[in-house]
């Protein structure tokens, strides 16, 4: 597998538009007779150069719709996966060992939470940073060792040459996730996944590494997918929110056009309960109840026991995805909305 | 980092005097006069057992006693034996035996123990695993004994390939049997600390990122995951030598070894307080070394231990 | 001793974690098979040891001690199931009755140790300092000592070799395990939330131990314990093999299997029977500690 070749993938002459495509994805985990469906029927796409926003709480299924995409599920048939996730014209899904490792990393790559764990205690970020270089690019040690630490230097770890000799317990947790970066980025994939990047930092050096993060895409022409649950990172670098929840797309628009005015409750409600100084000061707003568990999706509207404007067409029949009226534009339906009043909320200011 | 080292060797210095201190008192409490014994169904006349008390010291306090041992200690001097010999020449002449014993055994339980328990990891719920998994434990339910007359029975006397008992046959043919019966435990000891540090590791957060970074599933298993999960058994691995080089009393007495372990049990039948005393304290000093070894073994393995976590 | 507790032993035991209810933890155990197949065994085993004459009793020759020399070394015959031993003895009426030593040994010494290790534990994980060092230092102290040495000077001190003063040198040599054990897992869980907030709402130190650190902290040291029960049974069989354990006339597996050995040859049935009743005896008990443990597990599913 490695040695002075380079390793690239097959790339089939582009099917679609998109650099990134995902269509129908749907993602049930089976444990003994039980099915729950995590993610459920869900299309979104990414062209270079474009930050995607995947939002939603705990549970919406928006990390499990990427780590399948990736293919870091497990298989079948403790997890059934369906649909299609295509890269540049080719399909990831169903791709077996040999054919994934080729992509992952090197074309599609992915940033995850929390450092400490996704990191292997036992041996240095070099060797693990080297480890992407040398298996992709059949870069030689030394070249592997110097490009690494220029890494390092371009995720703005201090004193590069010296700590990539380092180990992951020795870095603090903002330059953890830095070097997380550096090795997704090593190997110039074409798109990069953030899963949740910034949650168990601080606030400041949230900004710091969302800001990184922007101008590697910028840099690189990345296609960037950003799953989040703050509604504030969004608003910094989204081109495009898709908003889940209970394993579907509820609303999918161009940021701003959400934070003008929302088409679909749900996303009013994420909006409206966070707290905002240039309001007056009163009770939270928080959505009321609690989002459903995988298996126990409510019939009709999956969000319609929550929801201050739900009818008896809420209740009983469940919305599609569609485009939200008076949004068309001659390229295409701008913003799309699962709600079967979608104008009405996106028209309320 | 000196003041962490100058803790623990004060906590070793602790420690060894006060399990020397305990089994001196032990040993000084054993009822019987060690002398008298010595002269067996003739009565010794009592101006010798006089005699011979005041040669050994017998009569002082035992401060006093526990104190010239401590003194005769620092000059590498174990005592001599109520017949005249020095316990460091008897320990030398058992040293041998249970070293061999103790290496066979141990290199045993680590092929096979790792082994067996990098199996059962990699099969986990199969038949391979189930089987390794009541095997271990079946194991260790059976007395050690028990397993030794056994294997003799079947391996020495029905198929003849080993012998029975006895060092003529030398190395490895002599060692074999007795050290499969001693390893055993250790096989089944490693195999299952094996086995559950690989099934967690298996499930770590790093091995994700690994895989997302395009490694392969076989380079993830031997490069990233193996290097975490045999840390527990190494150092179980390291202790067990440790342990293993102080003899096995129940197999060098039932494979007729004269090593080290035997020569302790049957020192202290025959009351022979001071070979008792010197063999324990040889095989504490031991336990300590091993103790710290294994403390640097851990930091060299695991780099979180080593930068003081 | 040391060896087979080391066994099971060495597979870390998660604590402190999500604590599972009483509730929760016998629905699981309820589930395995292994675990009702080894409680059962268990169950039959204690009502053995507590009507040894209703057991013994089933083939029709169920006293012990009645002996006729001139059977001696007689194998498996009709009445006789597991044969007769060297005195002429019915084995499987030895067999039964032997079963109490055995389980009264390992469940009595257990329970010594197990009560010094929660005590020395608890004091030394709570109470860092000084305290703590000096008990850390005592059960390192234990740990280091050849078990063997201490078992066999200790138990050539007393004139009598009884099931009491067995427990007693093994639970000496079993509870340090254990304690450290309970030490290292105080220690993880008194810092933690709940005991910090007990302590401002001004709970004293024994109610924060009774209420929130010991349910927290005890199971994996029970699940040790049951392994315990396991191990001191078969140091008893070893110990008395080696002829310092029990002494006739006492009715121990550990006292027929020395006998049994050096006629292994020529007279398997001596050792074969009360070498499967302890084996099946020290499997079950273990097993069934396997289960609790998996069970508490936070982890496992």
């Amino acid at each position: 597998m490695t040695g002075a070749t380079v390793r690239t993938a097959e790339r089939r002459p582009a099917e679609s538009e998109h650099l990134f495509e995902v269509t129908d994805l749907r993602v049930a985990f089976r444990r003994g007779q039980t099915e729950a469906v995590a993610v459920d029927g869900v299309s979104y796409h990414l062209d270079p150069g474009e930050t995607l926003v995947l939002l939603g709480e705990s549970g919406s299924g928006k990390s499990v719709s990427s780590l399948a995409s990736m293919g870091l599920l497990d298989p079948p048939p403790a997890v059934a996966v369906s649909g299609s996730v295509r890269l540049a014209g080719r399909e990831l899904l169903g791709l077996d060992d040999a054919a994934g490792s080729l992509v992952r990393g090197r074309q599609i790559a992915m940033v995850f939470q929390d450092s400490l764990s996704a990191l292997n205690p036992c041996y240095t970020i070099g060797f693990q940073i080297i480890e992407v270089l040398r298996t992709h690019l059949g870069m030689s040690k030394r070249a592997a060792r110097a490009h690494a630490i220029d890494l390092l230097n371009r995720v703005r770890i201090p004193d590069a040459a010296r700590r990539v000799d380092d180990y992951p317990h020795q870095f603090s947790g903002g330059q953890r996730q830095r070097v997380m970066i550096a090795i997704a980025i090593a190997a110039e994939p074409e798109v990069l996944i953030a899963d949740e990047p910034t949650t168990a930092l601080d606030v400041t050096v949230q900004a710091e590494i969302m800001d990184l993060l922007a101008d590697l895409q910028v840099e690189r022409r990345m296609g960037m997918l950003l799953i989040t649950h703050d509604l504030g990172v969004a608003a910094d670098v989204a081109d495009r929110i898709a908003v889940m929840y209970a394993g579907r797309i509820v609303e999918q628009s161009p940021a701003e056009a959400i934070y003008a005015g929302a088409a679909h409750p749900y996303t009013r409600g994420l909006l409206a309960s966070v707290p905002r100084f240039d309001l007056p000061r009163g009770a939270l707003a928080p959505i009321p109840g609690a989002p459903p568990s995988a298996g126990a999706f409510p019939a009709g509207c999956r969000f319609h026991p929550r929801c201050p404007l739900a009818t008896e067409l809420c209740r009983q029949q469940e919305p599609a995805l569609l485009p939200v009226p008076g949004f068309e534009r001659a390229s295409g339906p701008v913003r799309r909305s699962a709600c079967h009043y979608a104008d009405e909320v996106a028209g309320v200011r | 980092m000196t003041r962490y080292a100058t803790r623990r060797i004060l906590e070793l210095v602790i420690v060894f005097l006060g399990v020397t201190l305990i089994i001196y008192a032990l040993v000084f409490a054993l009822p019987g006069d060690p002398i008298r014994a010595l002269g067996g169904q003739r009565p010794l006349p009592q101006s010798v057992i006089d005699a011979l008390h005041e040669r050994y010291h017998l009569d002082d306090p035992f401060w006093q006693q526990y104190l010239r041992y401590l003194g005769g200690l620092f000059h590498g001097d174990l005592g001599v034996d109520f017949n005249g010999r020095a316990v460091s020449d008897k320990l030398a002449s058992r040293w041998p035996v249970t070293i061999k014993l103790a290496l066979t055994a141990w290199v045993i339980e680590v092929v096979l123990g790792l082994g067996l328990g990098v199996l059962a990891a990699l099969k986990k719920g199969k038949w391979a695993d189930r089987t390794i998994l009541l095997v271990t434990i079946a194991v260790t339910s059976i007395p050690v004994f028990v397993l030794g007359a056994m294997a003799q029975l079947v391996f020495g006397v029905k198929w003849g390939i080993f012998p029975v008992a006895g060092t003529t046959k030398g190395w490895p043919m002599a060692y074999v049997l007795p050290a499969i019966v001693i390893a055993i435990f250790g096989i089944a000891a490693v195999s299952r600390l094996t086995r559950a540090s690989v099934i967690e590791n298996l499930g770590a957060d790093y091995v994700r990122t690994a895989r997302a970074k395009g490694m392969r599933s076989r380079r993830v298993l031997w490069v990233h995951v193996m290097r975490n999960s045999l840390i527990p058994a190494v150092t179980f691995l390291a202790i067990d030598l440790g342990y293993l080089l102080g003899g096995a009393v129940i197999v060098e007495g039932l494979f007729n070894l004269p090593g080290v372990g035997n020569l302790l049990f049957t020192s202290i039948r025959a009351h022979e307080g001071v070979t008792v005393v010197g063999i324990s304290t040889v095989l504490i000093v031991i336990f300590l070394v091993v103790n710290v070894l294994v403390d640097l073994l851990q930091g060299f393995l695991d780099p979180r231990v080593r930068h003081g976590d | 001793m040391t060896e087979s507790l080391v066994v099971l032993e060495s597979e870390p035991i998660e604590v402190g974690g999500r604590r599972r209810t009483r509730g929760e933890v016998w629905r699981r155990l309820v589930r395995r098979p292994r675990f009702i197949l080894s409680l059962a065994v268990i169950v039959v085993l204690i009502a053995i040891s507590a009507f040894p004459g209703l057991f013994a009793g089933l083939f029709g020759n169920g006293d012990p001690t009645v002996c006729d020399l001139s059977d001696s070394v007689i194998g498996p015959t009709s009445g006789h199931p597991f044969g007769f031993d060297v005195q002429g003895c019915d084995v499987y009426a030895n067999v039964i009755y032997g079963a109490r030593a055995s389980l009264t040994v390992g469940l009595l010494s257990t329970a010594m140790a197990l009560v010094a290790a929660i005590v020395v534990g608890c004091v030394s994980g709570m109470y860092a300092g000084w305290p703590d060092s000096m008990l850390a230092r005592l059960i390192d102290i234990f740990l280091g000592f050849p078990f063997l040495l201490g078992a066999v000077v200790v138990l050539t001190s007393f004139s009598t070799r009884n099931v009491l003063t067995v427990s007693v040198v093994l639970a000496l040599f079993g509870w340090p395990t254990m304690a450290r054990l309970m030490r290292a897992a105080v220690r993880q869980v008194r810092n933690a939330d709940y005991v910090v907030a007990a302590r401002g709402l001004g709970a004293g130190t024994v109610h924060i131990l009774w209420r929130h650190v010991l349910p927290n902290t005890i199971a994996p040291v029970l699940a040790v314990a049951t392994l315990t029960v396991g191990g001191v049974m078969v140091a008893e069989a070893t110990l008395t093999f080696l002829g310092i354990g029990l002494q006739s006339p006492a009715i121990s597996w550990g006292l027929q299997l020395a006998t049994a050995q050096s006629k292994f040859g020529t007279s398997p049935h001596l050792l074969i029977f009360p070498a499967l009743f302890l084996s099946i005896t020290v499997l079950a008990v273990v097993t069934a500690g396997d289960a609790l443990r998996d069970a508490f597990d936070p982890r496992s599913t």
